[in-house]
């Protein structure tokens, strides 16, 4: 059992030294960063313990062969083998040992992996959902809106994206509505699929209106509005007359603020009835071209992702 | 006996094999490549069965062709539509291999179309090989994910509003399409982080997925061997195979049987 060998595993003995060390080169560094003094004390700490270490591996005392350690072997097969079992008779068994370490290493890997990964698919996912909001958009004085006529704005949404952000509306005045001013603002994403809608009719070109990021273009007369990608037809309150569009076209909420009209934030609409500042408007929460708003079909899409 | 000189030719193969040979030595790769490349294969096969390997050849050239023109092209709203110009008429050879990808993208999913045709009226796809089939058909939805991503990279009319209608077609499937839409463009409309989301998805996300794919897929091609045509008289591969299974059992879930079998 106990022949001389040459080849036993040397095994430093164990020894704390190291870990004073460790403590020395970090005082060292923070001193770098805040003192000199400081600096130089980690500098001696970690000298000081760096001779102890190395006095201790070299001065012999205990550069001890590693403690024999008996094989573990588990319960039953200890008590019935022989004392002279060793580890090779059986190189299958498993230690409980090593099932408590391969355990704690995948629970420890899931957890580095999920600290990691967390923030990650967050920062790809979050941002398309957080702060959607749109703010109001001044598109100029209500005097530009000829009553009963449409009138092309676009503006961008969100000046610091740049052109990306371009949205298109069709403003129609509509006169007054109990003393107070009425409009249709339309929004041109076609109901189908979300193309750009145009205006079924004239324009009248000559009289477009420019500032800032708005550009208003007069209609002459319109009879509607279609889609230039699969053929939805609707007519000039937004109902769809024909083609595959699911709903009537979305509109916008507006305010009016020292005679300024404002787009404000957008909603989706099944249907209109009537016309101009009489309509009744069925209004639902805005929803992704091609959704239904209303009927058994909405059902599909119970949930809405914060817009 | 005395030592011969060696004679020209074996000194040259000797030059030449002891690269070779020091390679294998230390990595066996050189026995790895000959085992994926020289494989047995039905005496029977014919050119249909070259068509995955078009399509893997597809493949490479477009993460090559794709990988340069990342060098010049710029994933930003304001500058993408200027770079693909700049790319196609001013960078030397550029129209080439925009062209290649361009056109290349069009012949790779025709090419998994008629691999897949192929292995469909082949009967390829059985046992044992249904997984993978499952396989090919994750790699023909990530192709199609590599056109769907990669039409909105010109920036052009067509290319923005083409990707409007294919975003709210994913919008409209049932209960997570508004979520799968919102999340595709980064928001409620297109916005500035559509064209970098769109490019990071089409260059690095589904082409690292592709690969890893098509890393399994050639792994059960060659773990389970080539199938005949149908109207083969070897009938190899087409059933199970002689042979004894590794462990003497019948074959757990059939597989150990074909490991040993050709």
């Amino acid at each position: 059992m106990t022949e001389p060998h040459d080849d036993h595993p040397h095994v430093p003995g164990p020894s704390l030294w190291p870990v004073g060390f460790a403590v020395g080169i970090v005082v060292l560094l923070v001193g770098v960063i805040i003192s000199w003094w400081v600096a130089g004390l980690g500098g001696l700490i970690a000298l000081a313990f760096a001779f102890l270490w190395v006095r201790d591996l070299t001065a012999g005392t205990p550069l001890a062969h590693a403690p024999e350690v008996a094989p573990e072997t588990g319960g039953a097969a200890a008590a019935d083998a022989p004392a002279t079992a060793t580890i090779h008779e059986d190189a299958e068994e498993r230690y409980p040992r090593s099932k408590f370490l391969e355990l704690s290493t995948l629970g420890l890997g899931g957890v580095i992996g999920g600290i990691v990964t967390a923030p990650a698919i967050g920062f790809m996912v979050a941002p398309a959902f957080l702060k959607q909001g749109q703010k109001d958009h001044d598109l100029g004085p209500i005097s530009d809106f000829p009553e009963g006529k449409y009138v092309i704005a676009t503006y961008m949404a969100d000046k610091s994206q740049g052109e990306v952000s371009r949205r298109t509306a069709f403003v129609r005045y509509n006169g007054q509505l109990k003393g107070q001013p009425s409009f249709t603002i339309i929004s041109n994403h076609c109901a189908h699929l979300g193309c750009p809608v145009q205006a079924n009719g004239p324009l009248d070109e000559k009289n477009t209106k420019t500032f800032g990021d708005v550009t208003l273009i007069p209609t002459v007369s319109i009879a509607g509005f279609g889609c230039p990608c699969h053929g939805g037809q609707y007519n000039t309150e937004g109902n769809r007359i024909a083609g595959p569009p699911v709903r009537a076209l979305d509109r916008y909420a507006f305010s009016i603020r020292n005679g300024r009209l404002f787009i404000g934030k957008p909603f989706s609409v099944s249907h209109v009835d009537g016309a101009g500042s009489s309509a009744v408007i069925h209004k639902w929460a805005f929803s992704f071209p091609g959704e239904h708003v209303n009927g058994l079909e909405s059902w599909l899409y119970p949930i809405q992702p914060p817009h | 006996m005395a030592t011969r000189r060696l004679t020209r030719k074996e000194q040259m193969q000797q030059a030449i094999l002891y690269p070779v040979d020091w390679l294998e030595e230390r990595s066996g790769l050189v026995g790895a490549v000959k085992y994926f490349l020289f494989r047995k294969v039905p005496g029977d096969t014919n050119w249909f069965q070259t068509l995955g390997s078009a399509t893997l050849t597809a493949f490479i050239v477009q993460a090559l062709t794709g990988t340069i023109l990342a060098m010049y092209y710029k994933p930003d709203p304001n500058s993408a539509y200027d770079s693909i110009q700049h790319i196609t008429n001013d960078i030397w050879a550029g129209w080439l291999v925009r062209g290649m990808h361009r056109w290349g993208a069009s012949v790779f999913i025709i090419l998994m179309f008629m691999h897949m045709g192929r292995v469909f009226l082949f009967g390829a796809y059985k046992y044992p090989r249904e997984l993978n089939w499952i396989i090919g058909v994750l790699l023909l939805a990530s192709g199609l994910g590599e056109g769907f991503t990669g039409y909105l990279l010109p920036w052009d009319q067509t290319a923005y509003w083409a990707t409007v209608v294919g975003i709210n077609i994913n919008g409209t499937a049932p209960f997570l399409g508004p979520f799968l839409a919102q999340f595709l463009q980064g928001g409620t409309y297109i916005n500035a982080d559509t064209l970098s989301r769109f490019y990071a998805i089409h260059m690095l996300m589904i082409p690292g997925a592709i690969a890893a794919l098509i890393g399994l897929h050639l792994y059960l091609v060659i773990r389970l061997g080539v199938t005949s045509p149908p109207w083969s008289k070897e009938a190899a591969g087409t059933g199970p195979l002689d042979g004894e299974t590794p462990n003497g059992k019948v074959g757990r879930a059939g597989l150990s049987r074909f490991r040993r079998g050709r």
